[in-house]
């Protein structure tokens, strides 16, 4: 595999991690947001396989196995037993309405291009192009974030953050250093179990997992 | 192994330190707890008292290096003579009160328990001692506070009463905006003497070799004075201590006055004079001018009071006000190079402050005696206290003629070096100084003679007359314990009252080492009986003579009186013909302070209500008559409620922001992160 064909691989997997990001961003239902979170985590990982090799940094490698197993199998898993286990039926609430989150999610995608052209023109790296992509998709989980109302969308949200940080860190230098990615991946582990957690008391409490109940713990003046 | 105050000092500390952690192995016998750790607290004060004493005496100045703290920021110590005499101030009165507190604290016995006041208590000590031995910023701050958090938990002892809660949350605000100040204050000068990129400049012995310029000097010096005013309760930023003092423990209060006050004093002494130590005249004026102001406006709202330790509480900002005039009048003397005259006002304030921290010790504790015995602080409802209460009577006689700086006690020596001070300063090299320091003088002998009245009073309505109470409570006199804490503290004010000469010789070494000049050669050149400030031929006095004169006079009207046993005897007041006195009728404390209310009205906000009761048949025949008076601080609504309305006002705008949802606070940071990507990029 030459550097040409590696980088269209990689412009081709940012592409679907972009459209994946839309894709959630616009899904009602639950289950095929943890199915497109899924697929995201896929693109993620075989992407960071072939930067890896393309780049001869074997460290990706096992970054690469890290993503498949936290973000493919354990973290969909965790999220899918939470669902049937708090027996969330409901179809996710928006805050506003699905066309307008897709203007902003496009115009926070310009955004992201005219923000990295700079760094496109100096950088020599094969995945450079792709960096405007990886942020594009931190800045959709947030906006993902601010527009649901639903606890387990939120943590969504956040993991699809996270996952754009991950690619970002992968396009821009070729990875962080394998420790600070373990520990990352560690970071994430422990956090969708406290969120698990979260859920059950959120649930208990209010008896809702719609985080707008939580408005109610707010002082009164 | 040689021990040395330093040793001695810490020891002090860790003792009380340990105090701190260990009384809670004996919460469950409080009895036991009490008298053991007031015994060890008197023990632990006695040694840094003895410590600093010492120190002050051989004129030496020690350090340590404390490997504990942050990183690269070891906590620096030092005794040198003006920590060394700060420490055996605040030792000796914490001795008196811990032996007092013994008998004390058991009355709390029964009623709640006592683990959290002796903590605190212990704390509060060792804070005291460690503010005074810090050598750097930043173990000075953290000294400082905790001096201040302990102070707050122990005015919060009683914290059923809403009154006390707001005292007690007045006082942390107040703690704290001083607190702010100082920190800044020092943050300039560290970063002046080593640059504002490292932290080498921590230390003061950093600050002391910096050359300031003066304009940022300045800012430092009126940095530090706003923090240590406001903890000393220099009017404007008094209102705290009304507040504060009355609703802590007697105990405490007695400490909180007594020596946390001097604490801030310490802090501008070592911040002008041994930090910056160049510096205008016009710092020296403005420090003159709060102190004239505190005096006056201290001992005008202390006439006013009602309540025993509230008036004591405000007589506090009169004598800080007293010995912040001797600092304005020592540095304006210092910056004009004047370095005896200097010497005699930095002598003449702090002898002051020890005296003050006696005096006011057992004023403190005197109060605490009956409130102890009366569970009352309104002077009111007192009267005749003398009679059940003979010790404690007495002792607090010696306390109010003390305060009032009447010969042969030690109020007077101090007061009267401060006036030789003012009397000397036509030397002065400016005209308009020269002409307006007779007018600070003439304020100060106003408070004199102010102060006179206002213990007059507290005296005479508390301990004279008859009992005024509804209520007739069994009061009995206290406990050997409390009388002879208060004891202590009554030989304390003689003997600084009667041998100056000896004392002035002994701190001498502050004022050489201060303002580069000796008293002693001339104070006590008519040997030790007489102290001559600057000439014999000029003003010279001895407490002894003047002691034993008294002692004589009295022991004449003595014998004449009592020569002859029949010649007392005691009979019902006249009442001429009326027949319907009682003891509701005797002149009180609103009564008594009345022609100072009518002179001085317009700088207080009085508000006084007649009315009669309306149960009477006819007018004209009034069964009872009901008169109302509140006397207020005019400085509240002038100053604090606008800032406190202010920052309400800002704080519910600000609390705008928070609306309890989570996407409105995602909004803030997504919002942030485009702004800033924007703009950074």
């Amino acid at each position: 595999m030459d550097l040409q064909t590696a980088a269209q691989i990689n412009s081709f997997l940012a592409a679907f991690v972009l459209l994946t990001a839309f894709g959630m961003l616009v899904q009602k239902r639950i289950y095929s947001l943890i199915h497109l979170f899924t697929w995201q985590g896929l693109f993620l990982s075989v992407n960071t396989a072939i930067v890896g090799y393309v780049a001869g940094r074997h460290h990706l490698y096992i970054s690469s196995i890290l993503t498949l197993s936290l973000k493919v199998i354990l973290l969909p898993y965790i999220l899918h037993a939470l669902i049937v286990r708090l027996k969330i039926r409901k179809e996710v609430e928006t805050v506003v309405n699905i066309p307008m989150t897709m203007l902003i999610g496009i115009a926070l995608v310009i955004f992201s291009y005219y923000l990295t052209a700079p760094v496109r023109e100096i950088s020599t790296l094969i995945t450079r192009s792709t960096l405007a992509v990886a942020l594009a998709t931190v800045m959709i989980g947030l906006l993902m974030m601010i527009t649901r109302k639903h606890a387990v969308t939120q943590i969504i949200g956040f993991l699809a953050m996270e996952n754009g940080l991950f690619f970002a860190a992968t396009s821009a230098t070729y990875g962080m250093p394998l420790v600070v990615e373990l520990g990352v991946a560690l970071d994430i582990l422990i956090a969708a179990f406290i969120f698990g957690i979260f859920f059950f008391h959120i649930h208990t409490t209010f008896d809702s997992l719609d985080v707008e109940h939580m408005a109610r713990l707010k002082e009164e003046d | 192994m040689v021990v040395t105050p330093i040793d001695m000092a810490s020891a002090s500390i860790i003792l009380l330190l340990v105090m701190v952690v260990g009384v809670a192995l004996l919460r469950n016998r409080q009895n036991l707890l009490i008298q053991t750790s007031f015994s060890l607290s008197a023990a632990a004060s006695l040694l840094s008292a003895v410590a600093g004493a010492w120190t002050v005496g051989s004129g030496r100045t020690e350090k340590m290096i404390l490997m504990i703290g942050l990183p690269d920021l070891p906590f620096h110590l030092r005794l040198d003579p003006l920590a060394g005499f700060f420490l055996s101030v605040v030792g000796l009165l914490a001795f008196f009160v811990s032996v007092y507190s013994i008998g004390y604290v058991k009355g709390f016995l029964g009623r709640r328990s006592v683990t959290r006041l002796i903590v605190f208590y212990c704390l509060f000590i060792a804070g005291m001692f460690m503010v005074i031995l810090a050598d750097d910023a930043l173990f000075f701050l953290i000294s400082w506070e905790a001096m201040a958090a302990a102070s707050y938990f122990l005015v919060m002892f009683e914290d059923e009463n809403a009154e006390n809660r707001r005292a007690a949350f007045l006082y942390m605000v107040v703690a704290h905006v001083g607190a702010v100040a100082i920190l800044l204050s020092f943050g300039v000068m560290a970063g002046l003497a080593a640059g504002f990129d490292n932290f080498s400049g921590f230390t003061f012995d950093a600050m002391r070799q910096a050359r300031f310029p003066v304009e940022w000097a300045t800012v430092a010096f009126l940095l530090a004075f706003f923090g240590f005013a406001a903890k000393a309760g220099v009017v404007p930023l008094h209102v705290w201590l009304p507040e504060a003092h009355p609703v802590a423990p007697s105990n405490v209060s007695a400490l909180m006055s007594g020596v946390m006050l001097k604490t801030a004093i310490y802090g501008i002494i070592r911040v002008t004079f041994d930090i910056i130590k160049i510096f205008p005249w016009w710092w020296g004026s403005i420090v003159l001018t709060l102190g004239l102001v505190s005096a006056v406006m201290g001992v005008l709202y202390a006439m006013m009071e009602g309540d025993i330790k509230r008036l004591l509480a405000y007589s506090s900002v009169e004598n800080i006000g007293i010995i912040m005039v001797g600092i304005g009048l020592a540095m304006i003397f210092s910056s004009f190079k004047m370095p005896v005259l200097a010497a005699l006002s930095l002598t003449a304030s702090l002898y002051h402050v020890m005296n003050h921290a006696m005096f006011k010790g057992i004023l403190f504790m005197g109060a605490g005696a009956v409130l102890h015995a009366t569970h009352e602080r309104n002077m009111e409802e007192m009267g005749g206290l003398i009679h059940r209460m003979p010790w404690t009577a007495v002792l607090f006689l010696v306390g109010c003629i003390s305060i009032s700086a009447l010969p042969p006690f030690n109020g007077f020596v101090s007061e009267w070096l401060t006036f030789q001070a003012f009397l000397l300063s036509p030397s002065l090299p400016i005209p308009l100084m020269k002409l307006l320091m007779p007018l600070g003088a003439a304020l100060l002998a106003l408070t004199g003679a102010l102060a006179a009245a206002t213990f007059v009073k507290a005296f005479g309505v508390t301990f004279l007359g008859h009992w005024r109470g509804s209520r007739r409570t069994h009061i009995r006199e206290v406990d050997w314990t409390m009388r002879s804490g208060m004891t202590l503290a009554a030989l304390a004010c003689l003997f600084l009252g009667i041998m100056p000469a000896f004392f002035i010789d002994w701190m001498d070494i502050l004022a050489e080492q201060l303002v580069g000049a000796k008293l002693s050669v001339s104070a006590t050149a008519g040997g030790w009986m007489w102290l001559t400030p600057v000439a014999p031929e000029r003003a010279s006095y001895s407490g002894i003579i003047v002691f034993f004169g008294v002692l004589i006079v009295y022991g004449i009207v003595y014998f004449i009186l009592h020569v002859n046993p029949g010649k007392i005897h005691r009979g019902p007041i006249w009442d001429c013909g009326f027949g319907k006195l009682t003891n509701r009728m005797q002149y009180n404390a609103a009564s008594f302070s009345m022609p100072i209310r009518r002179i001085f009205g317009f700088l207080f906000k009085i508000k006084e209500e007649v009315s009669l009761a309306p149960q009477s048949a006819h007018p004209a025949f009034p069964k009872k008559l009901h008169y109302h008076l509140k006397v207020r601080d005019r400085f509240w609504n002038w100053i604090y409620k606008p800032v406190a309305e202010a920052s309400f006002w800002f704080s519910r705008k600000v609390g705008m922001l928070q609306q309890g949802r989570i996407q409105t606070y995602l909004i803030y940071s997504f919002v942030t992160i485009i702004v800033l990507l924007l703009f950074v990029k």
